[in-house]
């Protein structure tokens, strides 16, 4: 059974249409990320299943029940926000106890004790349960705010960008911690995102938002492999997939409605040489990320990045023909056609 | 344009040491980034930079003077928090000319300098718009342009971007950077964003409980990290370790991990027997089925292009960044490969690095 559904649902603030018809089914144990840039619809989103809005059209359903009408305490949710929202003037501990002593859900101390110290080791911060919240970093303000919605056992727990005010190091730790967590628990989790790797490691199904519309909804690998659109195809992927008109690369069999081709790094093979068959491009500048290196490649007047395989030492104003496998195509609408079977072969 | 330098600097809240002797030289016209984790030290000393806390002992110099004991107000340095918080009720204009204006400034000049600032910055289009309207990128642009009309001696900022999605940090980091190029001026900047960092900084200094573990191009730090914070800090997924014990001799270029040899750079000291840890980053990992360094796959996290495979071998956990169209299967044994003039060495105790090739330079590609 779902253990959330969104049934064709719709809300705007003013003219702004925040959520247009959105249909959504979490399954029990589901880890689901709504990816999408600001403003997109994603936090609306989830304060439409918390309670926090009401919607204009559509239903809400929890574990099968119809809660659109209900209050945030008669849904069995718990949030966490982008921005820590922490007791200044409890300890770290009783930040944690909190949920667990509202008069609603009263629970045993012996037992708040226990997941309380579960949670907090879970986090790192069990040296800090003493301190009070305000004596803390930002970090671990944020892992706190975790932890207090993780010491319950809701249905479903919401989660607004967790994990973003985090240095990158932690961010990863917490990113492979809170995916243990999920599986090992079994939780239902919807999370929202603009971060690419975070959905793409975490999540079981990425649903793919953009003004208010879920455009895609599949495993990450569907989702990268074959997005519908390219707007989906330029939303995944670092480098950026590069998105150039496909008369620039005609030659190549490709499908006869094709206008854009998208190109990954991973579609691109550089010839050091500029006599090869394909496209001949100029090396631009070389960008040293540290682990990685990009590419920056002009044809024509078009700019592609791509990474540089270390072995291959590329400098600026070298010229390089180009190949390419299995790239990707886009209509005139930028929905993506299917290569056909010449085309695959090229 | 300022140099500024910081000379064994450090600041004690009560009994807590937020920043322990801190050593900086920040060039004229540098961008600087001063990098680390959450409570690490960075935004204190960026603050007595600023003026705004008093060291508890050490100097600061801008441009040779000592302003140690001077104030914010008298130190020419502009400060910039979150770029966001501009005055909702004033327009463009008036929300970039505002600093002048509270220094009384002669309409005519603010009217000069408002006009010019727009200019660099590509919003001059703008300046009689509401900010209310405008979109994330502008209000940016807006707020910067309030921080840069004075013409400072220097900008300190502290995490601007944090605020912002990652599209949209990418791009002003971009833009940041572009206008450090026009206008030429002494930046300090924090972050805890390593990318941010290595994308923007001509100079990286990582912090660490009060202390700067290392400084130097982002470069320098990736390829050659001083110590093992520094390793592990810096890259995404960061350095792996293997655990091992030698005696490492000058002139050695293998050393032996639970037994196989594995060549190095050539080591240049010589060490007593004890714990060591050598450090390898994830793209100079590969899988090589010959290879008598063995472990077992166990996680692959899939990135799209690359994916990310964990190893468990008898030294320790290894990370390899692999193409995704590589088939791994969990549980299987596979054998490991090291690019070897990558490697480092380190104290395992003291967590500093060896002295090799690659440190001496002599290997830098």
């Amino acid at each position: 059974m779902a253990e959330v559904a969104l049934v064709d649902v719709s809300k705007s603030f003013g003219a702004v249409d925040a959520v247009r018809n959105l249909s959504l089914s979490i399954a029990n144990g589901e880890f689901v990320v709504l990816l999408g840039p600001t403003g997109a619809g994603k936090t609306t989103t989830l304060r439409l299943i918390a309670g926090l809005e009401r919607p204009d059209r559509g239903n809400v359903l929890i574990q099968g029940r119809i809660v659109t009408e209900a209050v945030p305490a008669e849904r069995d949710v718990a949030f966490v926000f982008q921005q820590y929202s922490l007791y200044p003037h409890l300890t770290v501990y009783d930040n944690l106890a909190f949920p667990l002593r509202s008069p609603a859900r009263r629970m045993d101390e012996q037992l708040v004790r226990r997941r309380i110290h579960q949670v907090a080791e879970l986090l790192h911060v069990e040296q800090k349960l003493g301190n009070r919240a305000t004596a803390l970093s930002g970090g671990e303000m944020q892992r706190v705010a975790i932890g207090r919605a993780l010491v319950r056992e809701p249905a479903v727990y919401l989660m607004d960008e967790p994990l973003s005010s985090l240095d990158a190091k932690l961010r990863a730790e917490l990113r492979l911690e809170l995916k243990r967590i999920q599986r090992e628990l079994g939780t239902t989790i919807l999370y929202v995102t603009h971060d690419q790797i975070e959905a793409m490691t975490m999540a079981d199904r990425i649903g793919v938002m953009n003004e208010g519309v879920l455009i895609q909804l599949g495993t990450p690998r569907e989702i990268y492999e074959r997005p519908d659109n390219a707007y989906v195809a330029s939303r995944l992927g670092a480098p950026a997939i590069n998105l150039v008109p496909a008369e620039l690369l005609a030659g190549g069999a490709m499908p006869p409605n094709a206008r854009t081709v998208g190109l990954r790094t991973e579609h691109i093979r550089m010839i050091c040489s500029a006599d090869g068959p394909g496209p001949v491009a100029q090396v631009h500048w070389v960008e040293h990320l540290g682990d990685q290196n990009h590419v920056h490649l002009k044809i024509a007047s078009h700019s592609l990045v791509t990474l540089a395989d270390p072995a291959q030492q590329l400098k600026a104003g070298d010229r390089v023909s180009l190949a390419f496998d299995d790239p990707l195509y886009f209509d005139q609408a930028g929905n993506r056609v299917a290569a056909n079977e010449s085309g695959r072969q090229a | 344009m300022a140099e500024i330098r910081l000379e064994n600097v450090a600041k004690a809240f009560g009994s807590f040491t937020a920043v322990n002797g801190v050593d900086l030289t920040v060039d004229h016209g540098a961008f600087f980034v001063i990098l680390g984790p959450s409570g690490c030290g960075k935004t204190t000393t960026l603050r007595m930079t600023a003026g705004l806390e008093l060291p508890t002992s050490g100097r600061i110099l801008l441009d040779g003077e000592d302003v140690t004991a001077l104030p914010a107000s008298a130190r020419d340095i502009a400060f910039v928090f979150q770029m966001f918080a501009l005055y909702p009720h004033m327009n463009v204009r008036q929300n970039i000319g505002f600093p002048l204006k509270c220094q009384n400034y002669p309409r005519a000049e603010i009217r000069r300098n408002v006009g010019e600032t727009a200019r660099l910055l590509r919003i001059d289009h703008l300046l009689e718009r509401r900010v209310g309207g405008l979109s994330g990128g502008d209000r940016q642009r807006v707020a910067l342009g309030r921080a840069i009309v004075r013409r400072p001696k220097a900008f300190l900022m502290d995490e601007p971007l944090g605020a912002l999605d990652s599209e949209f940090r990418h791009l002003m980091c971009g833009e940041l950077r572009e206008l450090h190029s026009r206008i030429d001026a002494t930046t300090v900047y924090i972050t805890h964003d390593q990318l941010e960092a290595m994308a923007m900084a001509d100079r990286i200094a990582i912090m660490n409980q009060g202390r700067v573990e290392q400084t130097g191009t982002p470069q320098e730090i990736y390829d050659r990290p001083r110590t093992m914070f520094v390793a592990d800090f810096i890259g995404a997924p960061s350095m792996s370790f293997l655990g091992l014990r030698a005696s490492p001799r000058r002139g050695d270029r293998s050393i032996a991990v639970d037994g196989v040899p594995v060549e190095m750079p050539e080591m240049l000291e010589d060490r007593p027997e004890g714990k060591f840890a050598l450090g390898v980053r994830p793209e100079n990992v590969s899988f090589a089925d010959a290879s008598r360094l063995r472990g077992q796959v166990i996680g692959a996290e899939y990135l799209g292009t690359t994916q990310i495979v964990t190893v468990t071998t008898a030294s320790g956990q290894i990370k390899a960044r692999l193409p995704s169209g590589k088939a791994v299967h969990i549980g299987e044994s596979v054998g490991l490969a090291l690019r070897p003039d990558r490697l480092s060495l380190f104290d395992a105790v003291s967590g500093q690095a060896l002295q090799s090739a690659l440190y001496a330079g002599g290997q830098h590609g």
